[in-house]
């Protein structure tokens, strides 16, 4: 950041060499600027140096040594959060956890595993199932993000519906606390004594501290599943199919929506087998004992029919299978296909008021001369409406934050949250009084201190403060302080 | 202002020549990041600057005039394998081998490197690669060196490393050498053994034809057998890939015209070649010479003829009769093939039919070996690392044989699984099937 001075610069530089190695630092302005943008590409913020750990001890002293030196930092996974929780809003050190990637135990026994922080996601899953395992919470990123960003963000998946979200699947964490202590939170059983403290780091969003060792529950995969699309010319149809699949009493392990705009995105990427001209698709799985599942179906299928589905088929195999989740889980990824940007919405909502939403999303979009995708997890009423649009196209991504801000509202106002999954990061911090009053804040913000205290571990999220040097849209605009002639950018 | 000079550089040529035109590929990567963990340099490293995502985002501030093409940025681009696992995995469709490509262009144009530099890659690139029977003398003399016991004595007092690139470049890419008659001309139409299917065209290649005639004297074998009436133009020479990958744009357009030239006057329905980077490359030419008025057609049509041979002869069952062949083997895809051309279940289908061979997958199959067309040479360190990691996923397997369908790929594995003491036998797809057929 501009504040540093050259010297100073060097001089910690050299400081952090001698903890992680010469090769594990950067400080080349064209290298950081790779790290100035995790998946949500509305903020930019540059950091003044980039560290690779691989180990907690490297973590530790890396996090004492900004903390001496009043530098503020920050974990980084892979970069794929949605809200900007990864940039170094303030500057500082970013420490990046891709070099800390193994599995250092698992306890098939005990249905477990002790994973490094920077381990992807799905590679756990690989790596455990030829053991009839696999890690249950799966975010449609997870081909990339990693299980510590997971935990930061408590991210859920499709999957969730049943299985719940990321903090029901850990146990235990090792943590380095922002003055550089280690720290063990919760254990390797299922009910450890005091506070439950793994509890409330987990959805920390990286404010209280880097997870460097996690315990995470590994399931076993179900004896038999089954996966169902169906197809409808309406959206409205297809919002009451789903809540009349959970009225009927059945728990699907994921229920996801699918508007056209998105099935004609993701039938240009991979070609996955969604009908191109359906209004929306509910793409539906179960899973579980083998007994019993075939009744399911028929249940789930019923009652799309009856909803006025046009089409319901059962995935033949598992290729058929993989393919239709391959699509769900690109979706995003494929709007680059119509669209040069997009802002992905992360609203919460009663399952019941869907339809009501679902219109006003349209209505509001459209009102800001815009477009709109939606996929989303329906079955636990985790909206994704993505706003498409044109940064190169002057006052687009104004209105793209205009219309968000008025969609979150409108979930606000039928009772529901302003982020399901993708935390508050940068992205939603302003919104948070949509949800919380003065005196929510002031707890949580009694927490936040308990834990950081000095406010280093990834500062400006979460709450709004005034220091942030994050820059908003395209183009590079000089920070106010630049403008005074106090510092200039390199 | 200790970065005044920086400053400079930016304002100046703002735009980059080589890189206008960039703008819509790189538009449409929306920084999601889902193919970070398919990248073999970034899964090594775990740096973003040498992941797809991280690239992508230099090559566009670039093109935006952000930064300058510094020291560090030539590094991470040039790192890159150009294996395109990340555009198989892109949900966005980005276009990232024209990206690379123009980006290495780039870097070409704006420093050429000193003339030593230029002297070697103008003997590789453009004295040998292009006129095969100069490769193929330089070959013999190289064979006669290997022969002579000069080879060990090279190797053994390490002459090679102060030799200037290209030698110990051609040293390292050597295997053993077929004898003179394997490097002989094939005939110019070698009919077909049965009905006939289509009049095919063989790109015999550069490297290829001398290093590994036995390829191809096993390819027109095949394709024969199965229904191809072959028909191997003489006027064809180096299809201009590695210069396209070594960002040699002008040289690589001159290439791709003569060899439009001579497959067209062969008037062949199909184009088949055996190397991944050729066929992936010719599959490309529409776009190489899609601003030149007089070929952009032709080209075109010319790229919708090429097919890689496992494409090619999986379109039908292979014609019988098929002996056995009895070994465990796996396959590994050739970037080029896999993710250049997106053919992925061919190879394979075309193994299982061969009787007594058992196929057991490997472990990232389709990750670069490191070989990466001259890469091996320009990034040994990388090329090292990701030789050992396909080395130990091979030897997981506990397979016989390695198939695969690249020579350089051929090569490189071999190499690796040689200094890991391994006896696992590496052969090209056509070897195995003409086995079948020889033994038949
Ligand atoms: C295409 C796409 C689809 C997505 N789908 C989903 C989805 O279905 N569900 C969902 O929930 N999310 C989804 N996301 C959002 C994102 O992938 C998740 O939030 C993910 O958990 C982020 O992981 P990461 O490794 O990329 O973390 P990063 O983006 O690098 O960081 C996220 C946060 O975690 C913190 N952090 C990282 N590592 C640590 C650590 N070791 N200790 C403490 N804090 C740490 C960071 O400081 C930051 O605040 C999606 C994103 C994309 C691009
Ligand atoms: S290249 Fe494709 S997969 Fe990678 S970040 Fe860009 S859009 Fe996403
Ligand atoms: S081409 Fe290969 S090495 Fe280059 S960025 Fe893509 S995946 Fe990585």
């Amino acid at each position: 950041m501009a504040t540093l001075t050259e010297s100073r610069k060097q001089s910690l530089r050299r400081a952090l060499e001698a903890i992680v190695g010469k090769s594990a630092v950067l400080s080349d302005r064209e290298e950081l600027m790779v790290y100035e943008s995790d998946g949500l590409t509305l903020f930019r913020a540059l950091a003044d140096f980039v560290a690779f750990p691989t180990s907690t001890e490297q973590v530790s002293a890396l996090v004492k040594l900004a903390s001496q030196e009043g530098l503020p930092f920050v974990a980084r996974g892979a970069g794929t959060g949605l809200s900007g929780g990864c940039l170094p809003s303030e500057g500082g050190l970013v420490i990046a956890l891709s070099r800390m990637t193994r599995i250092l135990e698992v306890d098939y026994d005990n249905h477990l595993a002790v994973v490094e922080p920077g381990l992807v996601n799905l590679h756990l899953s690989w790596a455990v199932g030829p053991r009839g395992f696999y890690y249950a919470p799966d975010p449609s990123s997870q081909q990339a993000c990693t299980i510590g960003g997971n935990i930061a963000n408590n991210s859920g998946g499709p999957h969730t519906l049943k299985y719940g979200v990321t903090t029901n699947h850990v146990l235990g964490l090792e943590v380095v606390l922002p003055d550089g202590e280690v720290v063990w939170l919760g254990a390797k059983t299922r009910e450890p004594q005091g506070y439950d403290l793994t509890g409330i780091f987990v959805g920390s969003e990286g404010t209280f501290g880097i997870a460097t060792k996690i315990v995470v529950r590994l399931l076993r995969k179900p004896q038999a599943v089954k996966t169902v699309l169906a197809v409808f010319d309406e959206i409205n149809r297809a919002s009451e199919a789903v809540s009349a699949i959970i009225a009927r009493g059945l728990v699907p392990a994921a229920l996801e929506m699918i508007d056209q705009v998105t099935i004609q995105a993701v039938e240009d990427a991979f070609g996955c087998g969604y009908p191109r001209d359906a209004a929306a698709a509910l793409l539906i799985e179960l899973d579980g004992l083998a007994a019993g599942m075939e009744a399911q179906a028929a249940g789930v299928v019923a009652a799309c029919m009856e909803a006025g589905a046009r089409e319901v088929r059962t995935a033949k195999d598992e290729a058929e299978r993989q393919l239709l989740w391959k699509g769900r889980k690109s979706a995003f990824g494929s709007y680059g296909r119509v669209s040069p940007a997009y802002m992905v919405m992360d609203g919460v909502i009663p399952r019941t008021k869907l339809p009501y939403v679902l219109r006003r999303v349209n209505e509001i979009v459209a009102a800001h001369g815009l477009r709109v995708g939606n996929v989303f997890h329906a079955g636990d009423g985790n909206l994704h409406p993505n706003i498409l649009y044109d940064p190169r196209r002057p006052g687009e991504e104004a209105r793209v934050v205009q219309a968000g801000a008025e969609i979150l509202k409108v979930c606000a106002e039928v009772g529901g949250s302003i982020s399901g999954e993708h935390g508050i990061g940068l992205e939603k911090m302003d919104y948070m009084p949509f949800i919380f009053s003065p005196a929510d804040l002031a707890t949580m913000h009694r927490v936040k201190e308990a834990f950081n205290p000095r406010g280093l571990c990834n500062p400006g999220k979460i709450f709004p403060t005034k220091k942030s040097c994050v820059e908003v849209g395209p183009g590079y605009r000089p920070h106010p302080i630049e403008e005074k002639g106090l510092a200039q950018r390199f | 202002m200790a970065h005044a000079s920086t400053l400079e550089r930016l304002d100046s040529p703002h735009r980059l020549t080589m890189l206008e035109g960039v703008d819509e590929g790189v538009n449409k990567c929306i920084h999601c990041g889902l193919c970070l963990a398919y990248c073999p340099t970034y899964s090594e490293l775990g740096t973003e600057m040498d992941s797809p995502r991280g690239r992508i985002y230099l090559i566009k501030s670039l093109a935006e005039g952000r930064i300058a093409l510094t020291d560090s940025v030539v590094e991470h681009l040039s790192l890159c394998l150009d294996c395109r696992a990340c555009e198989t995995v892109c949900p966005s469709g980005v276009p990232y081998g024209q990206l690379i490509e123009a980006a290495k262009a780039e870097i070409e144009r704006q420093r050429p490197g000193g003339p030593l530099r230029r002297l070697v890659r103008w003997v590789n690139l453009d004295l040998l690669l292009p006129r095969p029977r100069l490769l193929a003398l330089a070959a013999s003399a190289l064979r006669f060196y290997q022969r002579s016991g000069l080879q060990q004595l090279v190797r053994a007092t390490g002459l090679l490393r102060i030799l200037p690139g290209t030698l110990s470049a051609w040293e390292a890419l050597l295997p053993d050498l077929p004898p003179a008659h394997e490097r002989e001309p094939l005939a110019e139409v070698i009919p077909a053994d049965g009905a006939r299917r289509a009049r095919v065209g063989l790109l015999t290649g550069c490297v290829q034809a001398v290093v590994f005639g036995a390829h191809n004297r096993a390819t027109v074998r095949v394709l024969t057998r199965n229904g191809a009436e072959v028909h191997v133009p003489r006027a064809q020479g180096c299809c201009g890939a590695l210069h396209a990958h070594a960002g040699e744009h002008a040289r690589a357009q001159e290439l791709a015209r003569r060899t439009i030239d001579a497959f067209e006057a062969a008037s062949v329905e199909v184009v088949v070649v055996n190397t991944s980077g050729c066929g992936a490359h010719m599959k490309a030419y529409w776009h190489l010479l899609k601003d030149d008025p007089a070929y952009a057609e032709r080209a075109r049509a010319l790229s919708l003829k090429v097919q890689d041979i496992a494409e090619f002869l999986a379109r039908e069952p292979l014609r019988g009769p098929l002996a056995p062949v009895p070994m465990t083997a796996t396959y590994h895809d050739p970037c080029h093939v896999v993710h250049g051309q997106k053919i992925r279940t061919q190879p394979r289908r075309l193994l299982s039919q061969i009787p007594g061979l058992t196929l057991v997958e490997l472990n990232e199959a389709d990750w670069c070996c490191g070989s990466a067309g001259l890469y091996n040479l320009t990034q040994p360190e990388m090329a090292t690392r990701l030789q050992e990691r396909k080395g130990r996923n091979i030897l997981a397997t506990g397979a016989e044989a390695v198939v695969t369908a690249n020579p350089g790929c051929i090569i490189q594995i071999a190499q690796g699984l040689r200094a890991q003491g391994a006896a696992v036998k590496v052969l090209h797809l056509v070897e195995v099937l003409d086995a079948a057929y020889r033994r038949a």
